[in-house]
């Protein structure tokens, strides 16, 4: 018999250090199964960990930017939908809609910068009065997507997880139905998108690389939930009722108010999501709006256990993965899948080992008598 | 009685550590056979620490364990596991029951057990489950579902599941902290027959009357060490209070004559439905003065749960009127009951009176985040919430390693003396006179905690406030009561001064007999 034996212990009180070194070993630990992976189909794991780096952060320490600045164009909308998703959650509101809701705000933002010069010539044509507009738009268009499940759960108790990934698809379809017929280029050969964007519309490019203003609207916007959720009454309402709706209801917060409230706010920060691709990368509607964002933003919402700067150093973790992976598929001529084979074996191990930060592992020696197992059969 | 013979259970030497916390040192407890052994204690005194070792839910740190079941002689055990607890014959009974509300009592009863087959034949186990009630005197039907029995009853049900499972020696935590006075006598009664037939008993407690009533033997832990063990003959009330708390403790509470003030809050012909829209309350007339406490007798399940919430603002009464100084607040949001001064102890602490992922800091501020100084503006000044909590700690001294610590973490009777400590201070004084609503607020605390909290609802009242007391306590309610509401199945049966009530009477009328 093995003379010792591990078992866990939850923690009382966990230490401050176990938010930092858990995740940190579970990435290492990550990479070293994943190694283990890679080497039993023959490829290189160190070959290949190093042109995912060189991919995802290449000439972060002289040299170019581009690639850097390739993981942080990836990062801009996982940040946005990221911390939409994160809002919502804090409540224990399931909103699964973000992607949705993302799109949603992308065909308000495009409506705007295709059709408004033309119906509204007065009003002037400059970065700042259409970013406005068209991120007004994208806002209020995410929210009121947001508000239907956020009504029917208020008023008719409607189960929201549902509600929020079927309007998901309606938002797709629209969209579809958008860029490839009503709102088709009439010049685009047939092509599937809308017409360019007027070039005052286009969000400012950063460093001279892809990057965009998108990035710094989803930095401010990670300060404002931080300040939301930390410092205000409506973050403190909606931590109660996440944690306690009973005794949210004890306190005579209104549940009513917040659902909706919350779903407003989560909406429209998965608007502005949209916003930022079409004004900052596609400048038209067209596939690839939402680029599954919606839905990664749940497992980055997750991994960083909701807080707003940790959401943010996880998505740009989570596109340094992405970006890392095309880039071994072009560099090493790895099939897509080997890359997404990292990318799973990371997120299962930062998810499954954040039980250390919550229970401690204590190794016993075993004392005489273990026989009552034994004889009880 | 023959020492070693007899023992079935002995704790050696156990200290068990948790980061900043000896929550036990070198305990020795010994239990023997056909025993009732109280475990008794002050809330953090270490009784579930050390009980949990027993059931295998913590290893200790130092010492060892020796068990003498299943035929066996007293021998050194390592419990490493609650099934391998269950396998030596050892098994509790927790103040929260862990039972599936929608399954019948014999589907819980083999949940878990080991040696039941994939199929299990249901009729086979509600016949050995019905022996085993009818040798034991603990009657249930093992074909109703949990969530139709009473309290009392799903706590037999979790007596039978040990005694299915083979059982030998039976921990139950405060099992009476949840019954009433006649469940707690009935229960007395069966763990007696059970020692009889040799089960060896530990009965974890802070009440000094029960303990004295059932137990044979008494441990009283304190800090985490033992710091006697007595025969029930030779051990009385303040003796073992003071070993408890380590210091002499008062009984009695003084409350000081004093001439009730103007109406603070009244009902006026309410009557009200349960959860299930059943009606709990019917056209219930009273009213609270300032610089008075009424309390509200009654047989739990009477519509004092239904009351405490109406009289709060959390239940809309179906019929009648509540005003609160004058003003007509029927069918007004509990926001606005709290907003003109209306505090509440729950009687569910963690269901309702606390968020128990939030630190205590969140929890200290649930009725105060609204105004100056914790709030300003939209905005929460987290020093000003640091001052609060630190105030509410010190004040009501509430055992806890600091003010962030997450309230499910603390024990129970600290959890009560948080609530306590933030519903005092809900009112705004300068709203008008507060009205407390305080359900059981003593349930499941020790001497040292409830003297706190009665002589904190007493300040109170001589401060004016005006205060609904609950209680399953009759000695309780008639030491800090001005005026007594019988209620019986939802309606009042009386209204009496406590000074001209007898307990006979208020009893009678508890069972329904107006008089």
């Amino acid at each position: 018999m093995i003379p010792w034996r591990v078992r866990l212990e939850k923690r009382l009180d966990p230490a401050w250090h176990l938010a930092w070194s858990v995740p940190v070993l579970s990435i290492i630990g990550a990479l070293v199964a994943s190694g283990l992976l890679l080497a039993m189909f023959g490829v290189d794991p160190i070959a290949t960990y190093r042109a995912m780096w060189k991919g995802a952060f290449g000439g972060l320490f002289g040299g170019d930017l581009y690639s850097a600045s390739e993981t942080l164009v990836r990062a801009t909308p996982l940040i946005l939908a990221s911390l939409a998703v994160s809002v919502a959650f804090k409540m224990k509101f399931w909103n699964i809609g973000a992607e949705g809701q993302l799109i949603m705000g992308g065909i308000a933002a495009s409506g705007v910068a295709l059709f408004l010069p033309a119906a509204a010539p007065g009003i002037p044509q400059n970065l700042v009065v259409y970013g406005v507009l068209m991120g007004g738009a994208a806002v209020v268009a995410g929210a009121l997507w947001a508000l239907i499940p956020a009504l029917l759960r208020a008023y008719l108790n409607v189960n929201e997880i549902i509600v929020t990934l079927m309007l998901n698809y309606v938002a797709i379809l629209w969209y579809s139905h958008l860029f490839t017929s009503v709102w088709n280029d009439p010049e685009g050969f047939g092509f599937p998108g809308s017409a360019l964007f007027p070039e005052y519309t286009w969000f400012p490019k950063l460093f001279g690389t892809r990057l965009h203003l998108g990035l710094l609207l989803g930095l401010l916007a990670a300060v404002i939930v931080w300040v939301l959720f930390d410092r205000t009454r409506f973050g403190y309402e909606i931590r109660l009722i996440g944690d306690n709706p009973e005794a949210a209801r004890f306190a005579g917060v209104s549940i009513f108010r917040n659902i909706v409230l919350v779903m407003l706010v989560s909406g429209g920060l998965a608007g502005l999501a949209g916003l930022s691709e079409v004004a900052g990368i596609s400048h038209r509607l067209q596939q690839g709006l939402a680029a599954e964002n919606g839905f990664t933003a749940i497992i980055v919402a997750w991994v960083a256990k909701l807080r707003p700067w940790a959401v943010v150093l996880v998505s740009v973790l989570l596109a340094a993965v992405f970006v890392g992976g095309d880039q071994i598929q072009i560099t090493m001529g790895l099939p897509s899948s080997v890359a997404q084979v990292v990318q799973g074996v990371m997120l299962f191990f930062v998810l499954g080992g954040d039980i250390f930060s919550r229970y401690r592992l204590r190794v016993f020696r075993h004392v005489v008598d273990m026989a009552p197992a034994a004889e009880a059969n | 009685m023959d020492d070693n013979g007899d023992i079935a259970v002995a704790i050696r030497g156990l200290t068990k550590r948790f980061p900043g916390v000896l929550a036990n040192e070198a305990v020795d407890l010994t239990v023997r056979r056909g025993e009732i052994h109280a475990l008794l204690g002050e809330n953090g005194a270490g009784k579930s620490t050390l009980m949990s070792c027993l059931v295998g839910l913590y290893s200790p740190d130092e010492g060892h364990i020796e068990v003498a079941t299943a035929g066996r002689s007293l021998r050194q055990v390592d419990i490493h596991s609650p099934r391998a607890a269950s396998r030596l014959g050892i098994g509790m009974v927790y103040q929260h029951f862990k039972l599936v509300p929608n399954q019948t009592v014999a589907e819980n009863i083999i949940l878990g057990a080991e040696g039941v087959p994939f199929v299990p034949k249901m009729r086979d186990v509600e016949q050995a489950v019905g022996a085993l009630a009818d040798k034991y005197g603990l009657h249930v039907d093992p074909s109703a579902l949990i969530w139709q029995l009473s309290v009392g009853l799903r706590q037999r049900v979790e007596i039978l599941k040990l005694l299915y499972r083979g059982a030998e020696i039976l921990i139950l935590d405060e099992p009476t902290a949840v019954l009433t006075p006649q469940e707690a006598d009935a229960l007395g009664a069966t763990l007696r027959g059970l020692a009889d037939d040799g089960k060896a008993i530990i009965f974890i407690s802070h009440k000094l009357g029960e303990v004295l009533a059932f137990s044979d033997r008494i441990t009283v832990l304190r800090d985490g060490k033992n710091v006697a063990t007595l025969a029930t003959k030779d051990a009385d009330k303040p003796g073992l209070a003071e070993l408890m708390v380590g210091r002499p403790v008062l009984f009695r509470a003084d409350r000081d004559a004093r001439e009730p003030g103007e109406v603070v809050l009244s009902c006026d012909g309410v009557s009200a439905n349960d959860d299930r829209g059943i009606r709990a309350l019917s056209d219930v007339t009273f009213s609270v003065r300032s610089g008075e406490i009424v309390g509200v007798a009654g047989v739990t399940g009477n519509g004092q749960a239904e009351l405490a919430e109406v009289v709060t603002g959390l239940r809309k009464p179906t019929k009648g009127k509540v005003a609160l100084h004058g003003e007509d607040v029927t069918g007004k949001s509990a926001r606005r009951f709290i907003d003109r001064g209306v505090a509440h102890v729950p009687a569910d602490r963690l269901g309702m009176g606390l968020a128990g992922d939030l630190p205590l800091t969140d929890n200290f501020i649930m009725k105060r985040y609204r105004r100056a100084p914790v709030s300003a503006g939209p905005f929460i000044d987290s020093s000003a919430v640091a001052d609060l909590s630190r105030t509410y700690v010190d004040r009501f001294r509430v055992l806890t390693p600091s003010i962030k610590t997450l309230a499910r973490n603390l024990s129970g009777g600290n959890q009560q003396k948080a609530i306590l400590a933030r519903e005092i201070d809900a009112g705004d004084r300068a709203e008008g006179i507060p009205f407390i609503v305080a359900a059981y607020p003593t349930r499941g605390l020790d001497v040292g905690a409830i003297e706190t909290v009665r002589s904190a609802l007493l300040e109170e009242r001589l401060d004016g406030a005006a205060v609904l007391l609950l209680s399953e306590d009759l000695d309780e309610l008639f030491v800090l009561s001005d005026r007594l509401i019988v209620l019986h199945d939802g309606e009042v049966m009386g209204i009496v001064a406590s000074a001209d009530a007898t307990k006979e009477r208020i009893g009678l009328m508890m069972a329904g007999e107006a008089t």
